[in-house]
């Protein structure tokens, strides 16, 4: 019973672990290293030491800088009253320049100009982050595969931030910076480019998103059903099957024919993951320049289902007649 | 000692709620309606006590009385009758007694009437009346594919009220007047008037004022560049939407099927009305409420000094058939059926408190106004 909990009920305890010696040229870990209880609900108890260097402390500062400029200007936009900035947060955000702009980089500072700024400083705090996690994975000896996974999700972020827009010709197609106005912004782009239901890269985007949640949900329950035969220990048993893999196999062999093994079952989460971003990218970039009407492209390709004319008197007024 | 425990667990208490009791869910039992073709998701979704609250407050008031249309003309029996004068005497009283308790019934007939004499137009009130009942007249006789043979009253919008409860005005937010930063374009804020949601505040404005398009969609699947519109113009015209689900109580689906919002062929005939409607509100708040804004005091405008403008919720108050579909204007054909007088006077020549008849121009704006009396006088010496 003691695994069928929500939280991990086991801590580990003993003398913090400082890390490994670095090589020359890295910086030194920053932070004393502690246990923290709740951490150790939802992972290691151990919180830090942190590696920063060059380009964790500059993507930091970029992405600080961002931060407060969004911040600011949503402070600005409620006339500087703290009350209405906590009240109205989640409504407030930064806007992108108006379309007249074009792809100006510099529009007036407050009318867009903020958001160029503030966006070209979180584009330089995500691609050092991302450089970053590369440079700390091959100093751990590690594959690149955080890397590239981070890189999806970077490519749909420039698509909707940096790519799209520049074939639009403008920035005003960029998503405002902002919790609900970025909602809104998503539904209004669908309904203006006519449903992005019927984009087959959409449809794409939600089945690797709903199949990594599924592969997720089979894979955790999986592995917590043979916690009691050590099947936490994965790697271990990859390449040396023992009770708790082997039984984790044999349940999915028996109920639906089929396993992965302790391989794949991560290769599969990786790539559904991966491909969430990437064809949701490729369909969101489609959007308005090659497509300009889901809907309409959809009749034409025969994925739309007839439905019968419910109210044939209807004809649009503005014809006349 | 873990003190923190209690703290976690009494914050997690209060968020949790605050999201419960804070937010205005419609909380079960809610009916729903399917008025599509299966599998559409056409629905029509009602929560029972907003829609049991809606019934109490959206009561259309049986007539005082039954007035006799025979005998002298109100006209001719009264003096300045500009608009009624072809009522009878007794209809034309009804409908005074009517009025009052239509929109002030509280204030009574000094709200409008200098009661010392009643003919006198000097209380601002009383113009805006008269150009009020000009336009219900022309709302009921030229705006039938919109309000039908049900037709519209001054209770429709007014219901007991001197300022109809739910009308617009210009609204720029906070913070958008000449500062360095905090540009959000329009939106980005509690907007009450798109469901509270971030969409733009001044939608009403772009589409119940002036005549923005609101076809933001394509009509080829490819881009032909012929539509040049952007996401933001769609979110405006999203705002007017939720303005319009929001006023009549209704959802999407009420006008349109949602996986082609612009689809004609594929939409129920409300939104035939619907799209009357947008226009009928528009040449209200264009012809009859931005003309009236000489005479209206500053304490009756709007923060940003422009008039307060009518909106869907003006008249339907939460339901999608004002008054439940309930005509009161069967009592009153002879009155607000049709329109009787349609001059319009110039309105900039009024003084509250002096003009004693505001009457149709008499002459050109080229020529001295003449036969305007003290207003004429009084307009000269503010210059």
């Amino acid at each position: 019973m003691q695994y069928q909990n929500i939280f991990t009920q086991i801590q580990v305890r003993g003398p913090v672990e400082a890390g490994i010696p670095l090589p020359r040229g890295d910086d030194e870990r920053v932070g004393t290293p502690s246990y923290n209880w709740l951490a150790g609900w939802f992972g290691n108890a151990q919180i830090g030491p942190i590696y920063l260097g060059f380009l964790g402390t500059a993507a930091l500062i970029s992405g600080t800088i961002w931060f407060v400029i969004v911040g600011f200007n949503m402070l600005a936009s409620v006339g500087w009253d703290p009350i209405q900035f906590i009240r109205q947060l989640f409504w407030l955000a930064l806007e992108p320049p108006p379309a007249k702009y074009g792809l100006s980089i510099v529009p007036p500072l407050n009318e867009g100009g903020w958001y160029i700024i503030s966006s070209v400083f979180l584009l330089a705090a995500v691609l050092l982050w991302w450089a970053r996690i590369y440079v700390r994975a091959r100093a751990l000896g590690l594959g690149t595969h955080v890397f590239w996974a981070f890189g999806a999700a970077i490519w749909l972020f420039l698509v909707l931030g940096l790519f799209r827009p520049i074939l639009m010709g403008s920035w005003a197609e960029a998503v405002p910076y902002g919790i609900f106005p970025h909602l809104d912004w998503t539904a209004a782009f669908s309904i203006r480019y006519g449903n992005l239901y019927y984009n087959p890269f959409h449809c794409l985007s939600i089945v690797f998103l709903y199949g990594s949640v599924l592969l997720f949900a089979m894979h955790g329950a999986t592995i917590l059903a043979v916690t009691r035969y050590g099947g936490e220990r994965e790697l271990e048993q990859i390449t040396d099957r023992g009770t708790a893999s082997e039984r984790a196999a044999l349940f999915w062999r028996w109920t639906m024919g089929f396993n992965a093994t302790m391989e794949s079952i991560h290769r599969w989460a990786w790539w559904f993951a991966v491909l969430t971003p990437i064809t949701g990218g490729i369909g969101i970039l489609l959007t308005g320049t090659v497509v300009d009407n889901w809907y309409l492209w959809g009749m034409k390709h025969g994925i739309v289902a007839p439905v019968p004319d419910m109210w044939p008197t209807v004809v649009d007024p503005a014809l006349g007649g | 000692m873990k003190l923190w425990i209690p703290f976690a667990t009494a914050a997690g208490v209060f968020v949790a709620a605050a999201i419960l009791f804070g937010a205005d869910w419609d909380m079960p039992p809610v009916d729903t309606e399917q008025i599509g073709y299966r599998g559409t998701g056409m629905v029509l979704i009602k929560d029972r006590e907003k829609q049991e609250d809606l019934r109490l407050a959206n009561v259309a008031p049986e007539p005082l009385y039954e007035a006799d249309p025979e005998g002298d003309r109100a006209g001719d029996v009264y003096e300045n009758v500009q608009v009624l004068g072809g009522l009878s005497d007794d209809q034309f009283n009804l409908f005074m007694a009517s009025i009052t308790e239509w929109v002030s019934p509280e204030q009574g007939c000094a709200y409008c009437h200098n009661e010392e004499n009643l003919a006198s137009d000097e209380v601002y009130t009383k113009v805006v009346a008269r150009r009020m009942i000009q336009m219900t007249q022309a709302i009921n006789q030229d705006w039938q594919p919109h309000v039908a043979e049900t037709g519209v009253t001054c209770y429709t919008c007014h219901q007991g009220q001197p300022v109809p409860a739910n009308v617009w005005s210009r609204d720029l937010g906070p913070g958008e007047k000449g500062r360095a930063l905090g540009w959000r374009d329009g939106q980005n804020v509690v907007s009450e008037l798109a469901g509270v949601t971030s969409l733009p505040s001044n939608a009403l404005e772009s589409y119940l004022l002036e005549d923005e398009q609101i076809r933001v969609h394509s009509l080829t699947a490819l881009p032909n560049g012929e539509n040049t519109a952007t996401t933001k113009e769609t979110e405006s015209t999203w705002a007017l939407m939720m303005h319009m689900s929001e006023s009549l109580g209704a959802n999407c689906m009420t006008c349109h099927n949602s996986r082609a919002f612009n689809d004609w062929d594929q939409s129920p005939p409300q939104r035939v009305t619907a799209w009357h409607g947008i226009r009928m509100a528009r040449d209200i708040n264009q012809t009859y409420m931005i003309g009236l804004a000489p005479v209206f005091p500053d304490n009756r405008k709007g923060p940003e000094g422009d008039v307060l403008k009518v909106s869907c919720a003006t008249c339907h108050n939460g339901v999608q058939k004002p008054l439940y579909g309930v005509s009161m204007l069967k009592d009153y054909l002879d009155s607000l059926g049709v329109k009787t007088n349609t001059d319009v006077p110039d309105y900039t020549t009024y003084t509250p408190g002096e003009t004693q008849i505001m009457g149709p121009a008499k002459t050109t704006s080229l020529e001295p106004v003449s036969g305007m009396g003290d207003g004429g006088k009084a307009l000269a010496s503010a210059d």
